[in-house]
């Protein structure tokens, strides 16, 4: 019990300073890495919650695939970063401001909140021994829970064909070669017969 | 020593009060804006667990595995719009965004 209580305060105290680096790092680049740490503290809490699938998903599909996106762009835009950083003092009143009511408000709300009598859990969670995380998962993600599933996937589907129509574009100053015109190229159009009398040249 | 819900809350609120914190704190870098949103969305899925946790019911994971996968659906498109918007005016600051003069 206490390993478990250390390792929750290790990644929950890690999780928050990466969180606060996020925001506070002076390059992009360094903000990024400090998100992947703050996923992977995440994960670490995700993991001691019984989550297993969620924690690994969190890592291959958060890490392995948002935060690389995230470098790619923050790499691939020419940015001078000393400029980015004017108007942080300024705003900062007003963040701290908002920040600090926010964090006042949820403690007021948790302060207040007993937890009642509840309602029968919409899907029990098997007893961990017999059936794991992943296999409980499964079999209520493909069963009950089968159009939102269907429905992630289209919402994945229409992301996936919006950034590709987004970020598509006809460059106008690259000369491509088109097979459709040399295809239908005729005769009459691409070879002419002249008469050459002798002796003058064309 | 015990880890109760209340932990949980806690570490989530702190998480997403950064989050806020970001948005409102870089008005210059809308990737920033983009990783405090991320951020905040992590702390929303922290809460789910927890509480999916502490009730031993596994709809909370399910809803968490569906906020998951709008948050990617959203990186990929806000990324994309990132570097269109890149592309056509040369600066991401968010003072910069007015063309549409709302």
């Amino acid at each position: 019990m206490l390993i478990s209580a250390l390792t929750f305060y290790f990644f929950a105290a890690t999780a928050i300073f990466a969180g606060a680096m996020v925001i506070f790092a002076r390059n992009p680049v360094h903000s990024v890495l400090f998100l992947i740490l703050a996923f992977f503290s995440g994960a670490g809490l995700f993991l001691l919650a019984g989550a297993e699938f969620l924690a690994m998903m969190l890592v291959v599909v958060y890490v392995g695939a948002v935060a690389v996106l995230f470098l790619f762009v923050v790499m691939m835009l020419d940015i001078n970063f000393a400029e980015l950083r004017q108007g942080f003092v300024r705003y900062l009143p007003i963040g701290a401001m908002v920040g600090v009511l926010l964090i006042t408000e949820i403690i007021v709300a948790l302060a207040s909140w007993r937890g009642g009598d509840l309602a029968a859990p919409q899907s029990p969670t098997p007893p961990v021994a017999q059936v794991g995380n992943t296999h409980a998962l499964g079999q209520i993600l493909y069963t009950d829970y089968l159009y939102l599933f269907q429905g992630a996937g289209v919402v994945l589907l229409v992301a996936m064909i919006g950034a590709i129509v987004l970020t598509h574009r006809q460059r106008s100053d690259v000369r491509r070669q088109k097979i459709a015109a040399q295809v239908a190229r005729r005769k009459e159009e691409s070879v002419a017969i002249v008469k050459v009398q002798s002796g003058s040249g064309i | 020593m015990n880890i109760s819900l209340v932990h949980y809350l806690v570490v989530a609120a702190i998480l997403f009060a950064l989050g806020v914190f970001g948005v409102f704190l870089n008005r210059k870098n809308v990737i920033v804006i983009l990783m405090a949103v991320e951020l905040m969305l992590l702390a929303v899925n922290l809460n789910l667990v927890a509480f999916s946790y502490f009730l031993h019911d596994l709809a909370g994971q399910v809803f968490a595995l569906m906020v998951l996968t709008v948050a990617a659906a959203e990186a990929a498109i806000g990324l994309a719009i990132l570097v269109v918007y890149f592309r056509n005016r040369g600066s991401i600051a968010v003072e910069d965004i007015n063309m549409m003069k709302g």
